[in-house]
């Protein structure tokens, strides 16, 4: 490294240092030892079950009913563009406490939708589903942002070259621009994922707090500092660790994938 | 290169003069900043105390930091600042004690609490009795085990069970009911007063002016009931000592005791029924 990169790293050093002593604290905190016991804990591996598969199917739905919004929002101008635009980037500005209270009042046997769900015998508040919702009204716009940035970068001419070609519409987007986008496609599905993994203020109010059915890691790691320390340690390292190792797997996936590319 | 070393010195020079320009105008106003842990179920009666002891003191302004006493309990145990606690049971002053943060000998008992089993007053359940808790089907949110409110809830469907053999099953049928455990006592009344949940029990302190009319109670008989203390008591590194004891003073005074009783809170005096 030249001698400008020695004087930004020292500059970077206090910010880089405060993010990492928390999570260090964190690790030091925790005894393997209360790691074991507390992980045969049932309500400890139901709440690590409810996250993983609940967050797996945001995911999912993120991507299917997600790809085509971020599609449309990079190849196409239409009158209120802008106005979904800026509903997409609302969930990652509000309050996750706003979220709830929004879906609540939504979804809510009184409420908007809720009060017709309601009379087809749906209720959704306190159930699994509402944890789903809940993250996937706070989780999926970092999907459809990043999504549609990677659309908006894949040169046309070479889909332009492939529909000369004869290539269907369909298979253009699947050979084409998919392939070519997939570093911010996967990257956005990503970033959904680990938000979900980490909601917390909209799955309290809108989901309750029920262990085994809606109480979540971070709801369990909330209630667990209320009752046993040991517990909200343990399922913070979890999540911690959980969190760190998919990440650096995917960035690390990514940047193979790119050098490939080049 | 110079130029840029002499702005960044100035920059820094400038944010140290403000700062200390805005730490002196905090002093020569001269009131003390009483900082105040109290439960979450003490938030309004609490707030209203605070308005009169200001006006009555004029050289002492008064914080809160309202929370579920368990989570005020480990900020104190980590050091948080604090001049005066109230939690709403003894258990969280003895742990306090125990950690040396608090001064046993300044733990006073200010209050009483009790519970009432609220409704929706479109009350489609239907819900009349404290019998009709424990029927299939329905939607009851209660607090968590770990702050006292879900404690005493536990302790009160203990005490109906045993009470008539009729009755035994009774706890276990309304905890089949149950929706959520919800991490303080506010969100059950909460869920309750609009109307996603069927029932919820709550301090009878928690009902405000404005929540009383969308909501219906069903009392707890005294022998059912549990009678919560509510202690309070002054902090060992408190800042403001004098301060402080003005301000518990001013609780324990017939005219703090007026504005408890107001909000729904037992007087200290009355006496506690088990």
């Amino acid at each position: 490294m030249d001698r400008a990169g020695w004087m930004l790293l020292l500059a970077s050093l206090p910010l880089l240092l405060f993010l990492a002593v928390p999570l260090l604290a964190l690790i030091l905190r925790t005894s393997s030892g209360d790691v074991l016991i507390t992980l045969f804990d049932s309500s400890v591996a139901d709440a690590i079950k409810l996250s993983i598969v609940t967050t797996l199917i945001t995911a999912g739905i993120t991507v299917c009913a997600g790809t085509p919004l971020a599609y449309l929002l990079a190849r196409r101008k239409f009158i209120g563009r802008t106005i979904v635009d800026v509903l997409i980037d609302l969930p990652i500005v509000l309050p996750p406490s706003v979220a709830g209270i929004a879906l609540l009042i939504a979804f809510g046997r009184r409420g908007l939708l809720g009060a017709a769900l309601h009379n087809l015998q749906v209720d959704i508040p306190f159930t699994e589903i509402a944890v789903i919702l809940a993250q996937l009204f706070v989780a999926s716009p970092f999907f459809i942002k990043s999504a549609a940035a990677g659309f908006a970068t894949v040169d046309r001419d070479l889909e332009q070259a492939a529909a000369i070609d004869g290539a269907s519409p369909s298979k253009i987007f699947w050979t084409v621009t998919l392939p070519l986008s997939l570093p911010s496609v996967a990257g956005g599905v990503v970033m959904t994922w680990a938000r979900a993994l980490g909601e917390f203020g909209a799955t309290i109010i809108f989901a309750g707090n029920f262990p085994g059915r809606t109480q979540t890691m971070p709801l369990a790691i909330y209630m667990g500092f209320e009752i046993d320390l040991r517990v909200a340690l343990t399922l913070a390292l979890i999540l911690l660790i959980l969190s760190f190792l998919i990440l650096a797997t995917v960035k690390g996936l990514l940047r193979r994938r790119i050098a490939l590319f080049n | 290169m110079v130029d840029r070393k002499i702005l960044i010195g100035f920059t820094l020079i400038l944010g140290f003069m403000t700062a200390r320009h805005q730490m002196s105008a905090a002093h020569t106003e001269k009131r003390v900043e009483l900082i105040v842990f109290a439960a979450s179920s003490l938030a309004d009666a609490f707030q209203a105390i605070g308005r009169d002891f200001d006006t009555a003191n004029q050289d002492i302004h008064v914080t809160y930091n309202f929370a579920g006493s368990q989570q005020l309990l480990q900020q104190i145990v980590q050091g948080a600042p604090v001049d005066v606690f109230a939690p709403a049971s003894r258990k969280q002053i003895d742990a306090a004690v125990a950690s040396d943060q608090i001064d046993s000998s300044s733990v006073e008992t200010f209050a009483h609490n009790r519970l009432v089993v609220i409704v929706p007053k479109k009350n489609d359940a239907g819900l009349k009795s404290l019998h009709d808790l424990a029927r299939p089907n329905l939607k009851i949110v209660l607090a968590d085990k770990a702050v006292p409110a879900g404690q005493y809830t536990v302790e009160f469907l203990d005490r109906f069970s045993r009470g008539r053999s009729a009755d035994k099953q009774f706890k276990e049928d309304v905890l089949k009911n149950v929706v959520s455990y919800e991490e303080n006592v506010r969100a059950v009344l909460s869920k309750v007063v609009i109307g996603e949940a069927d029932a919820g029990i709550v301090y009878t302190s928690d009902i405000s002016r404005d929540t009383a009319h969308r909501i219906d109670r069903i009392s707890i008989p005294d022998s059912l009931n549990v009678i919560g203390d509510y202690p309070i008591a002054l902090s060992k590194n408190a800042k403001h000592r004098d301060a402080a004891q003005r301000f518990v003073e001013y609780i324990l005074s017939a005219n703090g005791q007026a504005t408890l009783s107001e909000f729904g809170l037992l007087p200290a005096a009355a006496p506690a029924k088990r």
